[in-house]
């Protein structure tokens, strides 16, 4: 057992979809079955972390303490976080130190988010000092933009096809065809996504992750708490990674009009996103060679190829070999995106980062169904978030 | 040409020089740091944070990171033509400032002609305009293009 773990006792996830409804319904579904799941009730617990939306007015600013009012004030401390895409992961960050802090010992961790149908899009105003106004403004820069140019870039530097963009999304479909919290239940051909219109060049609508509605939920706990519960062997977090970049930051990230200069300082060892993954594997005391499954930030088909670099799983321009091969499909060496991943969830913002820790989580307790990845004991998150939010959590059994 | 007055789209970004245009930069001359946009979202080196930045113009020649075309109407604040016509952003690293700049293609450029690695030279062009003012904004083309 590493010295920073904490147990996660349950998960719960509302499903994914295109609801309507409001975020707190489905918060407080995914709290209730993470629940459920651990055994406990609402007033076992000592803390709560609510990741906020930033789309849904004040309560979504107060999440924390949106979701403790609607399960009933119990008169315990509350925190609310946000780190763009990566709020699930510092939300379960701000509840690990807690508990390795000896400052709580149940903790449920939320994140829910109802969304806008379409592109995501600044707030309204003229906002000229606000960066992620103005590259719409100026420059029409949207998110899928960033994408394509990561895409356009593997394609120029490694040789990857419209074909390998295509088969990431395949893969993941298949992945998600029987998780009952997808969004997105349908198994998709090379044809079909190659038939669908371009977004940003080279990438079409169906390798682009869309905007859902999605809550989810865990019970984490002290290592002690579970033994006193009788549960030997719980899965474990064991690192998390909350990193922000390192100066000068060479690679273009959203929302912004440049990348840091890299005249006067030279550039770190590792890029920003290589260094996500590897602050997580430093604190686990692991590396990529352990990991059995890898659940990562698929915001793009073009993107997953890029994470395989990141997180270690191969070196930078063999990830197009690494897809091609079947190594990245369920039964594969190292599965990727085995829960179907956001091409087939899209993204619920504050939900994400935490709905990738339940698929861990079930995934290691060997509980996942038709998508299990035979003998799990080591998997990884990866996700980013906008204005220099890295995220990674590396769980254990 | 129209009668309009020609305008930048955002004030203190571009020098507005037709024939030679440069966008405005910081320079922070102790650590050797350039800096664009000059007071939006820049991470200073650390330890230089005090450091005073001077403006300075940015080259406007460097090589083409890499490209994507938006095939649909982006949300506002992005003024589109109407209808909307498809546009491509490039990523443009400069040389000497080490650093990676956006800005869409210029009119009239074909996309699928451009590749990675290329020189790309910096231009001023219209964005959008209303009955008084065109507002200029930078974009990049192909060197000798």
């Amino acid at each position: 057992m590493g010295k920073n773990d904490v147990a996660i006792l349950g998960a719960g996830m509302h499903p994914w979809g295109k609801w309507g409804r409001n975020f707190v319904e489905y918060g407080v579904v995914a709290i209730k079955d993470a629940i459920k799941d651990a055994g406990i009730e609402w007033k076992d617990v000592d803390f709560v972390v609510g990741g906020d939306t930033m789309r849904n007015g004040y309560p979504g600013y107060v999440a924390g303490a949106t979701f403790a009012k609607a399960m009933g004030w119990t008169g315990i401390p509350i925190a609310s976080c946000y780190a763009a895409c990566a709020t699930g992961a510092h939300a379960i960050e701000i509840a690990r130190t807690r508990i390795l802090a000896g400052m709580a010992e149940v903790v449920v961790v939320v994140g829910a988010d109802t969304t806008p149908k379409g592109f995501l899009a600044p707030n309204k105003g003229e906002r000229t000092l606000d960066p992620d106004w103005l590259r719409f403004r100026l420059l029409g820069a949207t998110n899928p933009t960033y994408f394509g140019l990561y895409a356009q870039r593997r394609m120029d530097l490694y040789g990857a096809t419209e074909q390998d963009f295509a088969r990431v999304k395949v893969k993941n479909s298949r992945h998600g065809l029987t998780n009952p919290y997808a969004r997105y239940q349908k198994v998709f051909t090379e044809e079909e996504v190659l038939a669908s219109p371009l977004v940003s060049a080279p990438l079409r609508l169906f390798e682009i992750c869309a905007t859902s509605d999605g809550g989810a939920a865990l019970v984490l706990t002290s290592m002690e708490y579970a033994k006193k519960r009788g549960i030997q062997n719980p899965v474990r977090v064991s690192g998390v990674s909350t990193v922000s970049p390192t100066f000068p930051n060479t690679v273009i990230d959203m929302p912004d009009f440049s990348t840091d200069s890299a005249a006067g300082i030279s550039a770190p060892d590792r890029t920003f996103k290589d260094s996500i993954a590897w602050a997580a594997y430093q604190d686990a005391g692991l590396g990529p060679e352990d990991v059995d499954l890898a659940e990562v930030y698929d915001l793009s088909s073009a993107l997953e190829l890029d994470w395989y670099e990141n997180i270690g799983l191969c070196k930078p321009g063999d990830a197009e070999k690494l897809l091609r091969d079947g190594d990245t499909e369920i039964g594969g060496r190292i599965p990727v995106n085995a829960s179907g991943g956001l091409g087939c969830f899209g993204e619920a913002v504050p939900a994400q980062a935490i709905a990738q820790v339940c698929e861990l989580t079930w995934q290691l307790r060997g509980q996942a169904g038709e998508r299990q990845v035979e003998g799990a004991k080591v998997g990884i998150t990866a996700n980013q978030g906008l204005f220099g939010h890295g995220s990674s959590v590396i769980c254990t059994r | 040409m129209s009668n309009k007055k020609r305008v930048p789209a955002i004030d203190g970004w571009l020098d507005m020089n037709e024939s030679d245009p440069h966008l405005l930069g910081y320079l922070d001359e102790q650590s050797g740091t350039y800096f664009f946009p000059k007071d939006v979202s820049v991470s200073a080196a650390p330890g230089f944070a005090d450091a005073p930045r001077k403006e300075v113009a940015l080259s406007n020649r460097g090589r083409l990171w890499s490209y994507t075309t938006n095939h649909y109407k982006p949300p506002e604040p992005y003024v589109s033509p109407e209808p909307f016509e498809p546009y491509t952003v490039a990523a443009v690293e400069l040389t000497k400032e080490r650093m990676v700049v956006l800005g869409q293609l210029a009119d009239g450029i074909d996309p699928t002609s451009i590749e990675v690695g290329q020189e790309m030279q910096l231009v001023l062009a219209t964005l959008y305009e209303d009955d008084e003012n065109e507002y200029v904004v930078w974009k990049w083309k192909p060197v000798g293009a």
